[in-house]
């Protein structure tokens, strides 16, 4: 018989629940401001694997009982991953992506279909999923966008994430004021990561 | 008995509020908030306004955004109308001296976040600043249609004809478009937004700005906001382009030109001056010498005017830190000395 996940001690949440959380916040809100800029995010978290230092850290700062998130099939593998997310934000773990305010998604080469994910509605474009991917570098780099928070164009490069991505973001952009918006986090060396904002607002340029 | 003879008699525990005085919930659900806003720059997001220490049409809204952002190594400006040492800037910053004890600064290009009541700074703002707006009524349709259920649907379908024609109105019964404030924009060719009561002079600052800019209305519970680098339009007509206002004159303390001014009746003859709106660029210009038509208690002298140092504004003394003409004599000065200027209109202010 298994081990019960929750027999394990409890991976402890932000040191300074307060500074620690405005922090990881004001990371993201710069990298959903400036979106393909990797904005450096430090973190001295110890989540459960596979969910990363970064990922976890944006968590704690985002979620709590009013938000419903939906982890990927390899968080979902991990029992300790919910336990650490239940415990700490109080968020409900739901298994239908189309319910989720968050997703958390550790593999950001499978990353799922988006339209699985609430889009928002008309009137309400804002009740649309925020999903958190997992990747393991970002950086400058060929995928070129324009769009809201760029001075004409910007450069990014994000891997592993599914070769059709400008495919995809130029789809969810096409339904804008609809969409889901993309926080990606990367791990760095000595717990300096980074996090990188793809809002639905961000138009990929495409090569002709 | 097991009395608490530990107790101290004496000590009250002294009244601790959380960071910024919002708890933690309430800040992740404005945190929340903000990212969706800036994702759909324009539209206004429902948020769950707490009642602050303050009352409404005080800044409740911009207050609540101020704190969800703020950090401790935040450096925080507040101005109200342009001006640092009125009563609605000085309490709100207090206010965030007291629960989150973070650095304050009247100097805009020290501040990393701003938060405003009417205006945006004459100094440009930098990339890596946030500015926080004060929005009493965010719905620009609100006057034209005073349904919330209409005008979210008018929006949905980015249906603004009802804009248009009202701005039509204006020219048919003025002659010209007639809303100095709160003069509506679009943004990135989407939302139309109300840019709060700012001067429709400080329209053309959000347009392309390196600065995020949030906007908070409290008692309508919504937020918005506009990433840096970013399309903002003052709407307009092909035959009655979007115009700033005009000033004839220069700021009376610091000679200032294309800034936006305020008139300050000095007495019961007519006598008045315009000075800068916004006190720091206009302490900073006086500081670095440059003297207007009123700097007049010290004209005989040759030479700049004694520098004084604007960060110590607002701290007790003369509350501006300017050698102003106003203190204690703007009554006793003759007009004539005011009413030179403006011979030419009844107002400074030239359309």
């Amino acid at each position: 018989m298994a081990v019960p996940a929750f027999a394990a001690p409890l991976a402890a949440g932000f040191a300074d629940p307060v500074h620690d959380a405005q922090r990881s916040f004001a990371a993201v809100m710069r990298a959903m401001a400036e979106p393909g800029l990797a904005v450096p995010l430090a973190s001295d978290l110890d989540p459960p694997a596979p969910l990363s230092r970064e990922a976890a850290a944006c968590a704690l700062a985002l979620l709590d009982y009013e938000t419903p998130v939906f982890l990927d099939a390899a968080l979902s593998a991990a029992p300790a991953v919910a336990a650490f997310l239940r415990f700490h934000t109080g968020a409900p773990v739901v298994d239908d992506p189309a319910a989720a305010r968050f997703a958390l998604i550790a593999d950001g080469a499978a990353l799922p279909d988006f339209g699985a994910f609430a889009q928002g509605e008309p009137d309400y474009p804002d009740r649309s999923a925020t999903l958190i991917v997992q990747v393991q570098e970002l950086g400058a780099g060929a995928l070129v966008l324009a769009g809201p928070g760029i001075k004409g164009h910007r450069g990014f490069s994000a891997a592993p994430l599914p070769a059709d991505l400008p495919a995809r973001l130029a789809a969810n952009r096409a339904l804008y004021p609809l969409g889901i918006d993309l926080i990606l986090t990367a791990q760095g060396p000595d717990g300096l990561g980074a996090v990188m904002g793809l809002p639905r607002s961000v138009k990929p340029v495409m090569e002709d | 008995m097991n009395a608490p003879a530990t107790a101290p008699a004496s000590s009250m525990p002294a009244i601790t509020y959380n960071f910024a005085y919002l708890d933690e919930q309430t800040k992740r659900m404005i945190r929340r908030a903000i990212l969706k806003a800036i994702a759909i720059p324009g539209y206004q997001v429902p948020f769950a306004s707490r009642e602050m220490p303050m009352p409404y049409g005080w800044g409740t809204g911009g207050v609540q955004v101020t704190a969800a952002i703020l950090g401790a190594d935040d450096v925080l400006k507040v101005i109200d109308q342009g001006s640092d040492d009125t009563t609605n800037a000085v309490a709100i910053r207090t206010f965030f001296e007291t629960t989150a004890g973070v650095a304050t600064t009247t100097r805009t290009q020290d501040a990393t976040i701003i938060q405003t009541r009417h205006r945006i700074p004459e100094a440009e703002l930098k990339a890596g600043q946030t500015i926080v707006f004060q929005v009493p009524i965010p719905e620009p349709l609100r006057f034209l249609e005073p349904r919330e259920t209409e005008t979210r649907r008018l929006h949905g379908l980015a249906d603004y004809g009802l804009m248009q024609v009202k701005l039509y109105e204006d020219i048919a019964r003025h002659g010209h478009i007639a809303t100095t404030y709160a003069y509506p924009v679009k943004v990135e060719d989407r939302y139309v937004m109300d840019p709060s009561p700012i001067p429709k002079f400080d329209n053309p600052k959000m347009n392309d700005s390196p600065a995020l800019q949030l906007f908070g209305a409290g008692r309508e519970k919504r937020i918005y906001a506009i990433p840096p680098y970013t399309q903002v339009v003052s709407l307009d007509f092909e035959d009655h382009p979007f115009k700033v206002q005009a000033f004839k004159e220069p700021c009376a303390l610091c000679g200032a030109t294309g800034v936006y001014l305020d008139e300050v009746i000095l007495d019961d003859k007519g006598g008045r001056m315009f000075v800068c709106s916004d006190t720091d660029h206009c302490a900073t210009r006086q500081a670095e010498g440059h003297t207007g038509t009123m700097s007049a208690p010290y004209a005989a002298q040759p030479g700049p005017l004694t520098p004084s140092p604007s960060p110590a504004r607002g701290e007790g003394g003369n509350p501006t830190g300017i050698p102003s003409p106003l203190v204690g004599e703007g009554g006793s000065r003759p007009s004539r000395e005011t009413g030179e200027g403006f011979a030419t209109g009844e107002s400074g202010e030239a359309r």
